[in-house]
């Protein structure tokens, strides 16, 4: 081997860290602050085109009069989902991640700088599109929702594990699909379960409207028993 | 490309105790890998070998051990592994209460480093 003539004899050097430990440092700082000052933080995540813009827009609609919104919206690189928001008639910031497909606390807290935060009883972060890498990073927010469209198929807790199985809450979006494909609610009720017993499964439809009041309720009693 | 945001945070954990312990170089990087993480070890080995490029990590082997998940019982506190891929909902095996939570599976830990 080439490192041979280094010379000397291989040390064993022990490291025993958590490659991430930084990060929740920051993310657990930051969820400690925002409890402070009664803000409730909401982590979304989703493939891209699952329906997180619609759900936030939805949200927005459904909402407004009884919670104070406001919306960090991460993207790789546009500004088109902060537009629909701001548009939706809440503040909203867009944080450009510059190719990172995955949002970090220290992010976070430069995203909630941009917003007027004793304005604001509930932030909802639109984290970048995919089930990869935004399960890995923990970004200070009080609660994990993710949403599975039905097009994407009952088989992604399999593919997935890992998003699946830090999520409180799983929206199961474009339940009017349902008649027009073979993806089994049930069948995908058992898979998230055995990863994730606690997890509560919301299935709605953006489009029409089916099943969102049931995500309102859910929202409504976190973001008072958080905040 | 999802590694990448992964070996780089390895980098800097292992570049960190190289410069404490004065490391000439290190050889190999003992890692272990939570079950549910959806990264192989060949690309993870492939985007290490990238980012580690003129530094001491340069050519470390990566040497991943993956680490199951297990789950813990909330109302008996047993905890128990399980298949991850398997259909069936999960129950505790001695209580059989579904009222569990994931404690391991998850994540990246250096437990060591060989180096030189």
């Amino acid at each position: 081997m080439e490192v041979d003539n280094l010379g000397g004899p291989i040390r064993l050097i022990e490291v025993k860290e958590e490659i991430f430990a930084d990060n929740r440092k920051v993310a657990e700082a930051l969820r400690g602050r925002l409890r402070k000052e009664k803000i409730f933080l909401l982590n979304l995540m989703a493939s891209p085109g699952a329906g997180k813009t619609s759900l936030i827009v939805n949200t927005i609609a459904g909402l407004r009069s009884e919670l104070r919104l406001g919306v960090i919206e991460a993207d790789i690189d546009s500004m088109v989902d902060a537009e629909a928001v701001v548009k939706a008639g809440v503040p909203a910031v867009q944080l450009r991640t510059g190719g990172f497909c995955h949002v970090d606390a220290s992010m976070v807290e430069m995203g909630l700088a941009g917003l007027n935060l004793q304005d604001l009883d509930l932030v909802i972060l639109e984290n970048v599109g995919n089930l990869v890498c935004p399960a890995e990073f923990d970004t200070g927010a009080h609660k994990n929702v993710m949403i599975l469209s039905v097009p994407e198929g009952d088989d992604k807790p399999l593919k997935y594990p890992l998003m699946f199985s830090i999520c409180d809450v799983l929206i199961v979006n474009k339940l009017d699909y349902l008649e027009f494909s073979d993806f089994d609610l049930e069948k995908m009720r058992e898979r998230v379960r055995r990863l994730n017993p606690a997890i509560k499964i919301i299935p709605l439809s953006c489009r029409t409207g089916a099943g969102l009041e049931v995500w309102f309720d859910w929202l409504r009693l976190v973001s008072r028993k958080e905040a | 490309m999802h590694e990448l945001s992964v070996v780089e945070k390895i980098l800097a954990v292992v570049l960190a105790h190289a410069v404490k312990h004065r490391v000439k170089r290190v050889l190999a990087i003992h890692l272990e890998v939570g079950e549910l993480s959806d990264l192989e070890d060949r690309w993870l080995q492939h985007y290490f070998d990238h980012v580690s490029k003129g530094s001491r990590a340069e050519k470390a082997r990566l040497v991943i051990v993956r680490m199951p998940a297990r789950l813990q019982c909330g109302a008996c506190g047993h905890d128990f592994s399980f298949a991850t891929a398997a259909e069936q909902a999960n129950a505790c095996p001695r209580c059989s209460s579904t009222d569990c939570r994931l404690i391991a599976g998850q994540g990246y830990f250096i437990k060591h480093l060989e180096a030189l």
